[in-house]
Order: C-alpha cells, then sequence, then structure tokens
C-alpha cells in the first residue's frame, strides 16, 4: 500500500527528476539510442549540512542528448557515464573528511535537457548547493551560465571540448576539467612532430563536433609545424552501421576513397560522432597509420593507465562502477576532488572560499598524471599530460620532450595566455 | 673459549652452504624487490653483485627483516599476502595474511606485531607474525602507502596518498589519535631515532614535512630545487635518516637525484646524481654506504656516504622497488 504522506517539498523534486530519469530512458531505448541494461542511476537526493561538522553538496547533471548509434558496439556510453567518476571522488572526499568533520554529498539530475535541465539546476543552486559537475551541450552549459550568474555557484564542464568555451565565450563561473580540443590536437600534433611524421592528410566527417575537431587538427598542425597536404570530407548515410555483411563494401570502397590522396605519413580523421573513423585504419590504398580521433587517439585518460600509481585509483573504479574508467569519469572524478581537495586545504565548507582557493597559486590536484595539476588562471581549464593512445594501451603522453615553456611545459598544449581571447578573469 | 670457536666454526659452514662464503669484512647482503620480475635480488654490497635471485609471489613492493634478520618479509601486493622467506637459505617458511594489496610495512621494535598498508583498501592491518594472525585493522585515508612504527613502539604512524595525510595510531589502542595534512601524495614516513621528529615525503607536492612528534605540528618543509630540472620531475619519496641524526637522504624519483639534507638545519647541501626514477633507499648497517632503488634503469646506486657520491650502479629486475639491508 502507497503511503498517503503529503510528500514535502524537496521530495516532490525528487520524485520529478526521478519520472523524468524514465521518460528520459525510455524515450533513448524507443529510438535505440541505448543499448545494455537500464541504468542504475538513482536520483539521490541533496543532504542539508549536519551539526557538528561541515557539508559541501555537489550535483552531477547530465543532459540527454540525442546521438548517433556508434560504428562499433564498444563505443556506446555506459550508463552512468561520468556519474561513476564523481562517485568514486566523493567517496574519496568523504574518506579525508572523516579525519576533518567534513562531509561530501552527491545529487543528481539526468534525464533532462534544454531549459527543464536549467531550470532544475537554478532551484538546486537558490537552495544552497554550489557545485555542478555537469556533462552537457556547449549551448546548454552557456545558458546555465547565464542563469547561475548571480548566485554563489560554479559550473564544472566534464564533458565539453569546445574551444569558444574556453576562449571568446569563457565564463567566470565555469571551470574546465573536460580537456580542450585545442590541448587534445596539440598533444596528438607533439608526438607526430617528435616521430618526425611531417606529410598529413585530414578526413573529415560531416557533423558539427567533426568540423570543431578538424578546425583544431588544423591549427594544431601548423602550430608545430607540421603539414597538411590534402583534405577530404566522408559522407555517410547514418543508421547503415547494422547492415550484415558490410565489411565487403568497406573494405573496397575505403581504399578507392583514399586512393586520390598524395602520398603522407599519416592520415588525420576528425569523426567525433564516431561514425565511420574505424573504418580507416587497415583499409588505406597506401599502408599509412591513422591517428586523430580513431587509431592513434589523443586522450584525457586512458582504462589500461598504470602510470603514475593508477593501480589502485583503477581497481577502486572497476570495483564501485563494474566497468571501466572513461574520460568523463575521470574528468568528473577530477571535478569532484578538486572541491574536496579545497575543502581539506582551505579547511572550510563556504563555496566562495573553496571556488577562490581553487583558483588561486596554492591549489594543486594530484590525479595520477605523475605531477600536480592546477587551472589555468585566464580561463579556468585544468592542465594535464594527455595520453596518446590506441584502444588497448598508450603509446606515449604528451606533452612530448624538447617543447618547452617557460611557466610549465603543460602549456604548450592548448591556448596559451598570450593567445587567449577569454576576458572573464582579467 | 673451545665453545665461541666451535659455534664459530658452525656459524661459518651454516653460511658457507648458503652461497656466501667467506665475505670481507663489511659485507652486507641488500635484499631488492623487482616490481615486475616477481624475484627478490640478493646484493654482496662490498662486491656489488647479485649474488642471488628469489624467485617470489606476485607484485613484491615493501620488504623488512624481522627474527634478528633471520626472516625476509617480502609484501606481495597482486596475492593479497605477506610472504616470509629464511633470508640465508631464501627458502619460503610461510604466507602471513595482510589484507588487500599491501604496499609497504613496519615492525614494532619489540620484533612484532607487523603494521602493513593496504594501498587498495584505506586501511592498516596489524598483523602477529607468529601466530598469523590478523590483530586489527585501523581505518585510515585513500591509498595507505608509508609506515613508520616510533622508536619507543608506541605510535605507527601511516601515510595516505590520496588524502594527504600523516595519520598517528596508537599501538595499543590501535585507534588514530592525529591527521595532519601534509603536501599532496605522502609517501614515505620516517621518525628520527631520538623519535621527536618525523619526516615525511610528499611526491607531488614536492616537499618534505618534518613533524613534530609531540606538538604533532608541521614545524618544517623542506623543498628542493635542481637546476636544469623541471620542477614537475622532482617527486621526494625514499628517506633516510642517520642514527646520530645529522643527515638524511631523500630519493627525488623522476628526478634521478638524491637530495642531502643537514637533518639538524633542515637545509639541502647536495644532490648526487643516481640511476632512473629513484624511490626506496636503505643504509648499509655501518651507514657507511647508501643504496637506491632505481625503477626505470632497472639497476640499484651505492652511494658512499661520507664522500657522498655515487660510485656503483649494480643492475637487478625490472623495476626494482623495495630495499632493506642485513648486517648478516
Amino acid at each position: 500500500m502507497p503511503e498517503t504522506k503529503k510528500p514535502s517539498l524537496s521530495s516532490l523534486r525528487l520524485a520529478t527528476r526521478q519520472s523524468l530519469v524514465w521518460l528520459g530512458l525510455i524515450t533513448a531505448m524507443i529510438f535505440g539510442l541505448v543499448v545494455g541494461s537500464a541504468p542504475s542511476l538513482a536520483v539521490e537526493p541533496t543532504v542539508a549540512p549536519q551539526s557538528g561538522g561541515t557539508t559541501v553538496s555537489m550535483i552531477f547533471v547530465r543532459e540527454d542528448r540525442d546521438r548517433l548509434p556508434p560504428l562499433s558496439l564498444l563505443d556506446f556510453r555506459p550508463p552512468n557515464d561520468g556519474y561513476d567518476g564523481a562517485k568514486l571522488a566523493v567517496d574519496d572526499n568523504n574518506t579525508t573528511g572523516r579525519f576533518l568533520n567534513q562531509k561530501f554529498t552527491l545529487g543528481t539530475i539526468v534525464g533532462v535537457k534544454g531549459d527543464d535541465l536549467i531550470q532544475h539546476v537554478v532551484e538546486e543552486a537558490k537552495a544552497g548547493v554550489s557545485f555542478f559537475i555537469v556533462d552537457a551541450t556547449t549551448e546548454t552549459l552557456l545558458k546555465l551560465s547565464d542563469a547561475l550568474k548571480d548566485l554563489p555557484a560554479v559550473i564544472f564542464n566534464v564533458g565539453a571540448s569546445d574551444q569558444r568555451l574556453r576562449e571568446e565565450d569563457c565564463r567566470k563561473n565555469i571551470k574546465h576539467t573536460a580537456a580542450s580540443y585545442a590541448m587534445l590536437t596539440d598533444a596528438l600534433a607533439q608526438y607526430l612532430a617528435w616521430k618526425q611524421w611531417r606529410k598529413l592528410v585530414l578526413v573529415t566527417g560531416p557533423q558539427p563536433e567533426d568540423k570543431l575537431y578538424a578546425d583544431s587538427l588544423r591549427r594544431s598542425m601548423k602550430r608545430f609545424g607540421l603539414k597538411i597536404l590534402a583534405e577530404k570530407e566522408f559522407v555517410y548515410e547514418s543508421g547503415s552501421r547494422r547492415t550484415d555483411g558490410g565489411y565487403e563494401q568497406v573494405q573496397k570502397q575505403i581504399p578507392t576513397f583514399t586512393q586520390t590522396l598524395p602520398e603522407y605519413d599519416v592520415l588525420l580523421v576528425a569523426d567525433e560522432a564516431h561514425q565511420f573513423g574505424d573504418y580507416l585504419p587497415f583499409r588505406t590504398w597506401i599502408p599509412r597509420p591513422v591517428a586523430g580521433t580513431h587509431g592513434l587517439v589523443p586522450m584525457t585518460w586512458h582504462p589500461a593507465s598504470e602510470l603514475w600509481g593508477a593501480t589502485q585509483f583503477q581497481n577502486r573504479f572497476q570495483r564501485l562502477a563494474g566497468r571501466t574508467m572513461s574520460e568523463i569519469d575521470y574528468a568528473a572524478w577530477m571535478a569532484v576532488r578538486s572541491i574536496g581537495e579545497a575543502a581539506t586545504r582551505a579547511n572550510s565548507a563556504d563555496s566562495k572560499t573553496l571556488i577562490d582557493y581553487m583558483l588561486s597559486q596554492k591549489f594543486e590536484l594530484a590525479a595520477f598524471k605523475g605531477q600536480k595539476l592546477t587551472y589555468r588562471p585566464w580561463n579556468a581549464q585544468i592542465r594535464e599530460p594527455i595520453f596518446v593512445a590506441t584502444p588497448k594501451i598508450h603509446v606515449s603522453v604528451s606533452p612530448q620532450p624538447g617543447f618547452l615553456h617557460k611557466v610549465t611545459v603543460l602549456d604548450t598544449m592548448g591556448i596559451d595566455k598570450p593567445e587567449t581571447k577569454c576576458k572573464a578573469f582579467q | 673459549m673451545k665453545a665461541v670457536s666451535r659455534s664459530l666454526v658452525a656459524t661459518l659452514l651454516a653460511t658457507a652452504s648458503v652461497t656466501i662464503a667467506a665475505l670481507p669484512a663489511h659485507a652486507y647482503r641488500a635484499f631488492v624487490s623487482n616490481e615486475k620480475d616477481n624475484t627478490i635480488s640478493v646484493i654482496d654490497t662490498e662486491k656489488a653483485k647479485v649474488i642471488e635471485t628469489i624467485k617470489v609471489g606476485q607484485r613484491p613492493r615493501g620488504v623488512i627483516l624481522a627474527k634478528n634478520d633471520t626472516w625476509l618479509l617480502v609484501c606481495t601486493s597482486d596475492d593479497n599476502r605477506i610472504e616470509v622467506y629464511d633470508a640465508n637459505t631464501y627458502k619460503l617458511i610461510k604466507n602471513l595474511p595482510s589484507g588487500p594489496d599491501p604496499e609497504l610495512f613496519d615492525l614494532h621494535p619489540s620484533g612484532n606485531p607487523l603494521y602493513i598498508a593496504n594501498e587498495d583498501d584505506n586501511i592498516v592491518t596489524v598483523v602477529d607474525i607468529d601466530a598469523g594472525k590478523i590483530l586489527a585493522e585501523v581505518p585510515v585515508g585513500v591509498e595507505p602507502e608509508g609506515m613508520a612504527v616510533s622508536p619507543d613502539g608506541k605510535v605507527v604512524v601511516n601515510t595516505s596518498e590520496t588524502t594527504n595525510m600523516a595519520h598517528f595510531i596508537d599501538t595499543k589502542t590501535h585507534k588514530t589519535t592525529a591527521n595532519i595534512l601534509v603536501d599532496n601524495r605522502p609517501r614515505v614516513a620516517q621518525f628520527t631515532s631520538d623519535g621527536k621528529h618525523l619526516w615525511v615525503s610528499a611526491e607531488i607536492g614536492g616537499t618534505v614535512s618534518i613533524i613534530d612528534t609531540e606538538t604533532k605540528e608541521v614545524i618544517h618543509k623542506i623543498g628542493f630545487e635542481i637546476p636544469g630540472v623541471n620542477s614537475d620531475a622532482i617527486q621526494p619519496v625514499g628517506v633516510r635518516i642517520t642514527k646520530d641524526g645529522s643527515k638524511a637522504f631523500v630519493a627525488l624519483g623522476p628526478a634521478n637525484r638524491i637530495a642531502v639534507v643537514d637533518a639538524k638545519t633542515f637545509k639541502v647541501e647536495k644532490y648526487i646524481l643516481v640511476g632512473q626514477r629513484v624511490w626506496n633507499l636503505a643504509f648499509t648497517p655501518d651507514e657507511k654506504k647508501i643504496l637506491t632503488t632505481n625503477g626505470v634503469s632497472n639497476d640499484v646506486t651505492i652511494i658512499d656516504v661520507a664522500k657522498e657520491r655515487a660510485y656503483k650502479s649494480v643492475p637487478v629486475g625490472r623495476y626494482p622497488w623495495g630495499i632493506v639491508i642485513t648486517e648478516k
């Protein structure tokens, strides 16, 4: 028998969110955008501060997005992508918090998009939550930033690599633990330069995010003295991935597609939507490696990294999530750990104190990258070494030896201070 | 007189039977764990040579001697246990329970129990090495690593790599009595022989904190600067302090150097170039030499303590990690 008790305001909000999650899920399933079992993600209410200690409340926010199904079954996103990374960091924060009488809580807003998402976040911010770990589109992030402008709240962008969020459209209340496209493609360019693979060709997909990635590749290759000799667009009809036995055609089409390209060292591919990139390796007209979004890929986290003490970190995540850690999980982990680190060092739960501390010179984060990570003061982008890797294991880690910088070699990747168009932090 | 010489002969014979007959004076044996090879290299410190390689369990890291140097204890992290070897015959005596993923440990000055950092489980496990039983589990911060028992045996300190604290644990009650925040990714804790100070290295923070064990306050932080070496590559791990409390040696990881520190003024006096990614250190019992494990160059550097100079490197297995040296 259901209880007839009158629900409180907070449980109402909870119920709404829960139904939204399911609505989102059902929609996603109808349109075939989600495979595998239903996510175990539960909507967790935020916990009010307890007496005798301090509580830092955070909310993980994920926007529902219409994504084309990826080419490979292995590229479907796990249902709790990002959330599990944040959860691990909250557990880590609470283990530390035990000794300082600090408590960390993680709520969720998922299964919504656009204005609905913004409304939910603003409600929570007005109720006193200051930290939002957000996996959303560039447009939603910007709208959300504007909506939170007058509240003591900060957004951690964990899923958008779009350069303009760090540049002309940067916002004072957005911090980025996701790497920018510029950082990723600079990391790849440095490795190609180190290998002296200087002659390149570029194949770009039709999606808007493919174009952004391609723009970033062009900039990076030029910056590190590499030459893109020719470019081609790859046109495809979405939905053809499930065609039974399609490999015979692909095996014939890709050589023809790449036959007209001039002699090159590496074929670059920009396919952020994961629609065709995996068709290229081993099928090109001349035998050459593929790099970019497929083949040799620059990435912020690799699920097989055991560098810099990461083994225990990977194990902890595997135990919690029952899967390996993605880049979005890692970005969410860094966001929540940044908040925890600030709370520990500043010995405070006050949001303004923590936000200021994270931007101060004193802030540093240990994140299994072999050196302390900090936020760039001019656009609040985290600096980090970047893996250059194939799916099974890393090939290298950039920055590469020989690329020097007067402040930190990590700033050889991404838009540097003298070039930035970001004015929000001045 | 006769009895003495007979036992001497017996000892010599026993020693001879285990391949290290008639070593010159001050020849010691160093045991080096090779993390990726699942072996322990035994080095004759005088000849500067590997004289034996012991096959052990998976991912050996921390090593320590017990029972008057007759037992060699090895943390075999991926086997989730402590393996006990005869330090003379190199035969396995027994396995001790350790809790999951044991990394480093220290022994109570009375010889028992053993305090183990369980890196994957946020606990310190207390084990009776005779009975082979777990006596207690103490919750600590995330990724417990360094372990050090105070010279008077009253306190055991554990460092937690992701929580960034030195946890002081009462050895009688097994409760934490103080949790002291240090810089990022604390690795090794080392008491001075008088027990007044605790030195804690912070790998990512790039510092060594000196904690007053009475007031539980950080009284000094040592920073390191090496011309021509990126500050991010300076990552302190191993710390060893001479018995008289005059000098300290700090291993600086990928900076490939050992810092020599005046342990009274905390001033860095010198940097000694050693092998690549140097992590752990051990003095010979006479403190005339200090040996370092160099994880990336797969060797051990031997340093002359008086001259403060590296004079020999000994190739060992892959990813040499921990080191302990016996007088015998």
